[in-house]
């Protein structure tokens, strides 16, 4: 034992639930922490993206002999020289070619990769390539796209990428590429029972996550092997479809990734990989590909959507039944359309009773940007407008708006999904929406031109349930927690650590957690779906426990003593009327002052139906309530008040929980007042964040707060589950229902002052 | 391309460069320097995570010539984070975790240490104002407002005292 005092255990010490600092502050705030763009390797060569300037076109030549003349030019390269393998990928479905090929698709589409000594030779280079552009017609919007006799973006049959996920494929129609259906009862016969009903026509539009750090890569493939440094999300599924794309083995292809510069969906799945992995074996040295913000605005974005939508109730407020039409544009290629279009489509019937529910999405291909995951997706689509149906029929029926929703939201061990498939209701919705209220001040009186609103909503959360961590003890006793969960901002690695400290009863600062690297990491499947503390933290939490019963088998063993007698705390393992440090164990199990113990944990599909086997692994809640002032004479919209509930099962920090849910209130807050990607004729003209803002300081709620509800309902550690998403989906709903209440219902985001007041004038009309 | 002489002092080291004209002082920083606590972004002056001090101002450095910044005295995070000042900044950001993925916020701590050394950080408003050209998409700000009141004032150690080592 050090210190020579009493080895008697102490205390337990509590390490979860306690609002730890972070373990990379001092890294970020000094500005150490190391980013994609900030690795530099020997003879590293700089690569740019020639991208189309057309939305739709056949090429019919380009000329690169200029650039490739350029002294400082390594090398060009056309998607013509990659057809002697199937350079098409895609997660979802197989649609996109490593660079062109014969076609553009959208303005933006990588044509042609440039390799150079430097930055501004592969930009000069770049406007030395003179390509021809043969234009066709341009399926530019969402009515365009499904339009009868629209220009077909895509021919041929769809093929599945690597992980659709989402079973057989449809038979292509027209522009559509995916179709999920919902249908549980009649809607006729519940219809006709109802006495109320609402129904109308919403426009939701495309938004850009804004990472701050662009999509960057770095690519070495040397010797049949492929290392890449890549701001990504979810480097394993990114390892898989590299290693499709390119037929190597699995093994041969290794992803690194440092600190990500936000991610928030944008660096989910596969990016800017391939066009990097292609350059750099062409080339033969290590390329750096990293995109300028006009460039990651088109790498993708949110889906614009168009949903009809019509609910019914009795005429006491009973809900009856709810129809949904809805269409999401996923641009030219589908990235993870399919389940943004599935999540959509779950999430449209809102977690309520129903009589009958019928719903019909489809995902549907125009030439514009591909479209792919952003913070809550699907849930942020519909819940805005499913709430507001709910206020208009309370409204109608003449209940209050928490009151509706009392008598009609799902109890928990209720099933969700209308048609009884799925994980059963998790959460305690009625408590949820009650507090989100209370914390408005929902029953003082208000002025004119003053709202309140509230929203409930449900996201599939958790993605596939397949996550693996090793936690090793060096011989010192410092701890390395091994877990492929990608740092992104939300705390990760602090959370991770917080809950091998506690299983292994060590304090914080004797643990470090890396980033992943596929070659030594174990397989964790993403970081994305609010997975991470709830699978990955389960699987490290799992790993820990293992790592401490070796410990007291190593003690059992050399004392002679049953290990049921023996206990952890503070580094020691006692019992038996003996104590021996972690340290001095592990010199005497090796007998010296080396060797290593090495704890493992997995979590994988485990338990029956209505388990997160069946999926989806929690039901992360999006509940919020705002309270709105909108300015008549400009139609501005203020928000005086926004309280959000993060429903996490248990707090493992409730800290870092509570800086979750104020970042997606301010995405939240951006998406329901102002952002919007503006399209015409095929080309965003709005490009650049002087055009596109993004929610400054002065944007944020006067008053915003988030409530932590700890129920122990999670699947995660300690009951944990998921956050950081709910509260995106939750506030432009609470923001639009509010805006309802000041006498303004809108049908089209964003709510610009100039909708607004348009809709104003428009009401006082009727 | 033709290059010009350019003398700056970096985070109090003198510095004789030959660059392009046309050379962005973040990438002097980045690419020559190995000075990677300036991040680029939006290339336009909105975003605020190239901010490093010029002469004690904040500039966005994505948009400042090299050949500017001749005869002048550069700071950036790496250097601010020698001084003992910095400490103050440094627990007024971590206390209360007002960072997430981190790429912003060296722009924010020099930003409010040039409003603080121009005695324009006394208030709630002075913050708001003074963090206008800052973006930072993940906290939603709150917490970062909440460290910079905590700054709010003069500065605790003044800029002009002794630091130890000749400069």
């Amino acid at each position: 034992m050090t210190g020579g005092g009493t080895t008697a255990a102490t205390e337990a010490v509590e390490r979860i639930g306690r609002s730890d600092r972070r373990k990379d502050a001092a890294e970020k705030i000094r500005g150490r922490a190391q980013f994609s763009g900030d690795v530099e390797l020997p003879r590293m060569v700089h690569g740019k993206v020639l991208r189309s300037e057309v939305p739709h076109a056949r090429i019919a030549s380009i000329d690169v002999s200029a650039a490739e003349a350029m002294p400082g030019v390594v090398r060009v390269l056309v998607g013509s020289e990659l057809e002697h393998f199937d350079p098409y990928w895609g997660h979802a479905i197989k649609d996109r070619p490593i660079l062109a090929i014969d076609r553009v698709r959208f303005a933006g589409e990588p044509v042609a990769a440039i390799a150079a000594e430097d930055e501004a030779t592969a930009e000069a280079a770049m406007r030395e390539i003179i390509v021809s552009y043969e234009e066709l017609p341009v399926v530019g919007t969402l009515a365009d796209a499904i339009a009868d006799e629209a220009p077909l973006v895509h021919e041929g049959e769809l093929r599945p990428g690597l992980f659709h996920g989402l079973g057989t494929l449809p038979e292509r129609e027209g522009n559509t590429c995916y179709r999920y259906r919902l249908d549980a009862g009649s809607v006729e016969v519940a219809e006709a029972e109802a006495a109320l009903s609402v129904e109308d026509t919403y426009e939701f539009p495309a938004v850009y996550q804004y990472a701050m750090e662009t999509h960057t890569v770095v690519a070495d493939f040397r010797d049949g092997e492929l290392t890449l440094w890549a701001s990504c999300q979810h480097p394993f599924l990114v390892r898989a479809e590299i290693a499709d794309l390119f037929n190597l083995p699995i093994g041969r292809v290794r992803v690194i990734v440092p600190y990500l510069g936000g991610g928030f969906g944008s660096k989910s799945y596969t990016k800017m990989e391939p066009i990097t992995a292609a350059l750099a074996w062409k080339v033969g040295r290590p390329v750096r590909i990293q995109n300028r913000v006009d460039e990651s605005m088109v790498t993708t974005r949110r889906h614009g959507m168009r949903c009809r939508m019509r609910t019914t109730a009795t005429r006491d407020g009973k809900l009856c039944s709810r129809s949904v039409r809805l269409w999401l544009d996923t641009g030219a290629y589908a990235d993870n359309g399919p389940r943004v279009c599935a999540t959509a489509g779950d999430a449209a019937p809102g977690p309520y009773r129903w009589e009958a529910v019928h719903v019909d999405a489809s995902c549907v291909y125009s030439n514009t940007a591909p479209a792919g995951s952003y913070r809550a997706f699907g849930a942020v689509h519909l819940q805005w407008i499913g709430e507001l149906q709910i206020d208009e029929l309370a409204r109608q029926a003449g209940v209050d708006p928490v009151e509706i929703r009392r008598r009609n939201l799902l109890r928990p061990g209720e099933r969700v999904r209308p048609d009884g498939s799925g994980k059963p209701l998790d959460a305690d919705l009625v408590g949820d929406v009650e507090k989100a209220a209370a914390a408005i001040d929902w029953s003082e009186p208000k002025p004119e031109w003053t709202g309140r609103g509230v929203a409930v909503g449900l996201l599939a959360a958790g993605a596939a349930p397949v996550s693996h961590a090793n936690v090793r003890m060096e011989v010192d006793g410092t701890v390395e927690v091994n877990v492929g969960t990608t740092e992104m901002g939300q705390g990760a690695r602090t959370v991770m650590a917080q809950l091998a400290a506690h299983e292994l009863a060590i304090d914080l600062d004797r643990i470090t957690v890396q980033g992943a690297d596929t070659r030594f990491t174990p397989y964790d499947r993403s970081t994305g779906a609010s997975r991470s503390t709830t699978l990955a933290g389960l699987a490290v939490q799992r790993a820990a426990a293992d790592l401490r019963e070796r410990l007291v088998e190593v003690a059992a063993e050399s004392w002679g003593a049953s290990r049921e007698e023996l206990g952890v705390a503070d580094g020691v393992v006692t019992g038996g009327g003996r104590a021996a440090s972690y340290v001095d164990l592990l010199v005497e199990r090796a007998g010296f002052a080396g060797g290593e113990l090495v704890g493992h944990g997995e979590v994988r599909p485990e338990g029956d139906s209505g388990s997160y086997a069946e999926g989806p692994v929690f039901w992360e809640v999006c509940v919020g309530a705002a309270e709105v002032a909108v300015d008549p004479e400009t139609g501005r919209v203020a928000v005086n008040k926004m309280a959000t509930i993060a429903d996490v099962g248990k707090a493992i920090n409730p800290m870092l929980v509570e800086r979750q849910d104020e970042g997606a209130v301010v995405q939240g807050v951006g998406n329901a007042l102002f952002e919007e990607m503006v399209y015409a004729d095929g080309y965003l003209t709005n490009d650049n964040l002087l055009e596109y803002r993004i929610p400054r300081v002065e944007d944020m709620p006067a008053r915003m707060g988030g409530i932590i509800v700890e129920n122990a309902d999670g699947p995660g550690p300690y009951g944990a589950k998921g956050c950081g998403e709910g509260a995106q989906a939750a506030t432009p709903a609470a923001i639009a229902t509010a805006l309802a209440d000041a006498g303004v219902p809108m049908s089209e985001l964003p709510f610009t002052p100039e909708r607004v007041w348009r809709r104003i004038q428009s009401l006082k009309e009727v | 391309m033709t290059e010009t002489a350019v003398e700056l002092v970096v985070n109090g080291d003198r510095l004789g460069l030959a660059v392009p004209a046309q050379e962005l002082l973040l990438d002097t920083l980045r690419g020559r320097l190995g000075l990677t606590g300036a991040k680029r972004s939006c290339d336009v002056q909105v975003c605020g995570t190239c901010t490093v001090l010029v002469d004690g101002e904040p500039v966005s450095s994505c948009t400042y010539l090299t050949c500017d910044a001749d005869g002048r005295d550069v700071l950036t995070i790496e250097g601010f984070a020698e001084s003992s000042e910095f400490e103050e900044f440094e627990r007024a950001f971590t206390d209360r975790a007002a960072l997430q993925c981190g790429f912003c916020i060296p722009g924010f701590v020099l930003t409010l240490k040039a409003l603080r050394d121009a005695g324009e950080l006394r208030s709630r408003e002075d913050v708001i104002r003074g963090l206008d050209g800052s973006i930072c998409r993940c906290t939603g700000y709150k917490s970062i407002v909440e460290a910079a009141e905590e700054l709010v004032g003069s500065p605790a150690i003044s800029p002009a005292a002794p630091r130890g080592g000749g400069e």
